[in-house]
């Protein structure tokens, strides 16, 4: 009884096919725009994500300066509290921590036979690769070694190394850093722009001691960049890291702390809470219109039921009961349903496809969201085909009979 | 026919409407008993209450009061889904304008009371065709109602109301939408129905088609004036 139901309903669908395909094109459009703008929200979160674990994962850095309790800090990295001598203590007394880096850095002209580029120079630690999720592409990292010698050894980022040395390799070649010849040992591989537009790539990478003492004249540090070695022992580290330091700098209990821990995680959770807003606002504002498109099939049924009075009278006459006239009505909303959810997902997917295509925004297409879009259409073609179903299962077989 | 059994039996059955604040008494108090076998016509003027009687006869509809006995089973008092099953098997129904799916090939229509019967499609199908082939339309199985003349409409109609092999054939004004060839044909093919044992009853206003059965009732103001037995004229033409 049941597929003969749907056989029934389906030639119904057949027998008008301009308005089944009209009303199908409502939840086609409502299941698309879902699967596509939710597509897009998640093609953003994914994006941000990455990036923010493209900065490196665990991370905790910790700058000198307060926060006011006004909420206004005194310009972070502009004090000089933090000394490369904090940041071995953080390495050495605080458990679950599984790299730190310390860092200076400045910007400098950078020559090589001729050639210059402006760019960031970073004192830094080995430990630097682990916690800023760098790999190296050739050659090799500073070492403790180059560090205790204060050795001019430098690393190139991609960039750098590309507008310097264009096609020819810069392992082993001699560069200049503001004056000061430098001995290029390595390259960074390449990682890309960051989720704020920024080349993450321009950037050269020296021996601390080097920067602080040679270039810099500084014996201060300032930051450092901490890996835990989980992310269910990063708030513990931060505390740690905080009363560690607090005791080190011998601050008096009530006196502000002249550092500042920030927690990478805590801002991917932000980053990440803001783009599930935006999915969810995009899916909502797609969801509406597959409302709309359930409405539109509850529009049609009641047409199709007036119109086919006589039929489930006829129908009613044979022998058909209340519910396989239910029936029979309730299936073609639902195989409108059905048949509008598979389209739509299929017009999701290209849409999706098409926006990435010709906007160059990421989407990402989940198995969820087709899961979720495709069951609530179903949804939908019962839920609006039940007043329509019971209306014509209802009818009097005289009067249905009688109708013109 | 000499085993006579009662098909129908109606005691005391009226019918009452509210037209307003008016109430109109469309059958008032109708007594009468159909035997198995009989070929039945009844007749009456325009609200004189045959059309009430056929929907209750036909299970489409309940007496407001009185009991009528179907193949022995009282109906008068059943639910809307117990009466939908009684039509399904018990009563098979002729209109006079035909009332076929318009979608549905012949044989998908025949079938259909056999669908909501619950039976195999396989066999419904089978079954459909040997109907079909019984009214001599075994060459228009697959022919959409509007592919037929009025004649193979109606005896497709009739193929339909025998398929579940019902108690009583009712037929209203079956031969009203058709000319007077076609009519007689579809008169002989009932005249052969009652002739194999088949209860019939049909409702008209022409005198020649009332002709062909062996009893008239007449009907009036909701009131049966008349009821006469007769030789039909069946033999003669069938």
């Amino acid at each position: 009884m049941f597929w003969e139901s749907v056989i029934i309903a389906l030639e119904g669908l057949r027998a008008n096919k301009m308005r089944s395909l009209l009303t199908m094109l409502g939840i086609i459009i409502g299941v698309g725009a879902v699967i596509a703008m939710v597509s897009i929200g998640m093609g953003v979160r994914d994006k941000v994500e990455k990036s923010i674990a493209g900065l490196g994962s665990n991370l905790l850095i910790v700058m000198p300066g307060s926060t006011a309790p006004s909420g206004v800090r005194v310009a972070a990295g502009s004090t000089s509290t933090l000394t490369y001598a904090d940041a071995q203590a953080v390495a050495r007394e605080i458990s679950g921590v599984n790299a730190v880096a310390p860092t200076v850095q400045r910007q400098y002209q950078t020559v090589f036979s001729g050639k210059n580029w402006i760019t960031q120079m970073q004192g830094t630690t080995p430990d630097f690769l682990t916690v800023r999720n760098f790999e190296i592409g050739d050659g090799s990292f500073i070492t403790q070694r180059n560090l205790d010698a204060r050795d001019r050894v430098a690393v190139l980022g991609k960039t750098v190394a590309d507008n310097l040395f264009g096609e020819m390799s810069p392992i082993g070649q001699t560069i200049r850093i503001n004056k000061s010849t430098f001995r290029v040992i390595g390259t960074l591989a390449p990682k890309g722009q960051s989720a704020n537009g920024q080349d993450q790539d321009d950037l050269i990478v020296v021996p601390l001691t080097t920067a602080q003492e040679r270039m810099l004249g500084i014996t201060y540090i300032q930051a450092i960049s901490v890996q835990a070695s989980s992310p269910d022992v990063i708030d513990q580290v931060q505390q740690d890291i905080s009363t560690l330091l607090r005791s080190r700098h011998r601050l008096q209990p009530g006196v502000d702390d002249d550092f500042t821990v920030r927690n990478l995680t805590a801002l991917m959770a932000t980053a990440a809470e803001t783009t599930g807003t935006i999915t969810l606002l995009l899916g909502n504002t797609a969801a509406i219109s597959l409302l709309v498109g359930g409405i539109g099939i509850m529009n049609i049924m009641l047409v199709s039921v007036t119109e086919r009075t006589r039929e489930i009278g006829i129908r009613k006459a044979l022998g058909a009961t209340y519910s396989n006239i239910l029936l029979q009505f309730l299936i073609e909303a639902i195989v409108i349903g059905v048949t509008g959810g598979l389209l739509g997902v299929l017009v999701g997917l290209g849409g999706s496809y098409a926006i990435s295509a010709i906007f160059g925004w990421a989407t990402l297409i989940s198995v969820f969201t087709i899961v979720i879009a495709f069951g609530f259409s179903v949804l939908i073609g019962v839920v609006f085909g039940l007043y329509p179903a019971r209306k014509a299962a209802k009818l009097d077989p005289i009067d249905a009979l009688r109708y013109e | 026919m000499n085993d006579m059994k009662e098909s129908i039996v109606l005691k005391d059955v009226v019918k009452t409407y509210w037209m307003g604040d008016t109430v109109v008494h469309a059958l008032a108090g109708i007594n009468l008993v159909i035997e198995t076998g009989e070929f039945t016509a009844i007749m009456g003027p325009s609200g004189s209450g045959k059309s009430t009687l056929m929907n209750i006869l036909g299970c489409l509809d309940r007496p407001t009061s009185g009991s009528y006995l179907l193949d022995g089973a009282e109906v008068a008092t059943l639910n809307d889904d117990q009466l939908a099953l009684t039509r399904n098997k018990k009563i098979g129904f002729v209109f006079q304008n035909f009332n076929l799916l318009a979608r549905m090939s012949s044989l998908q229509n025949v079938a259909l009371p056999m669908t909501y019967a619950g039976m195999e499609r396989k066999e419904r199908l089978e079954k459909a065709r040997l109907a079909l082939e019984r009214v001599g339309l075994g060459d228009r199985i697959h022919h959409k109602p509007t592919e037929l003349s009025g004649g193979q409409r109606q005896r497709v109609a009739i193929a339909r109301s025998l398929v579940n092999e019902p108690t009583i054939i009712l037929a209203d004004e079956p031969t009203g939408n058709l000319d007077t060839k076609s009519g007689d044909e579809i008169m002989a093919i009932f005249c052969e129905l009652n002739q194999q044992g088949r209860t019939v009853v049909l409702v008209t206003h022409e005198p020649e088609i009332a002709a062909y059965t062996r009893r008239i009732i007449h009907f009036r103001d909701g009131k049966i004036v008349d009821d006469e037995r007769r030789e039909g004229t069946c033999s003669g033409k069938a």
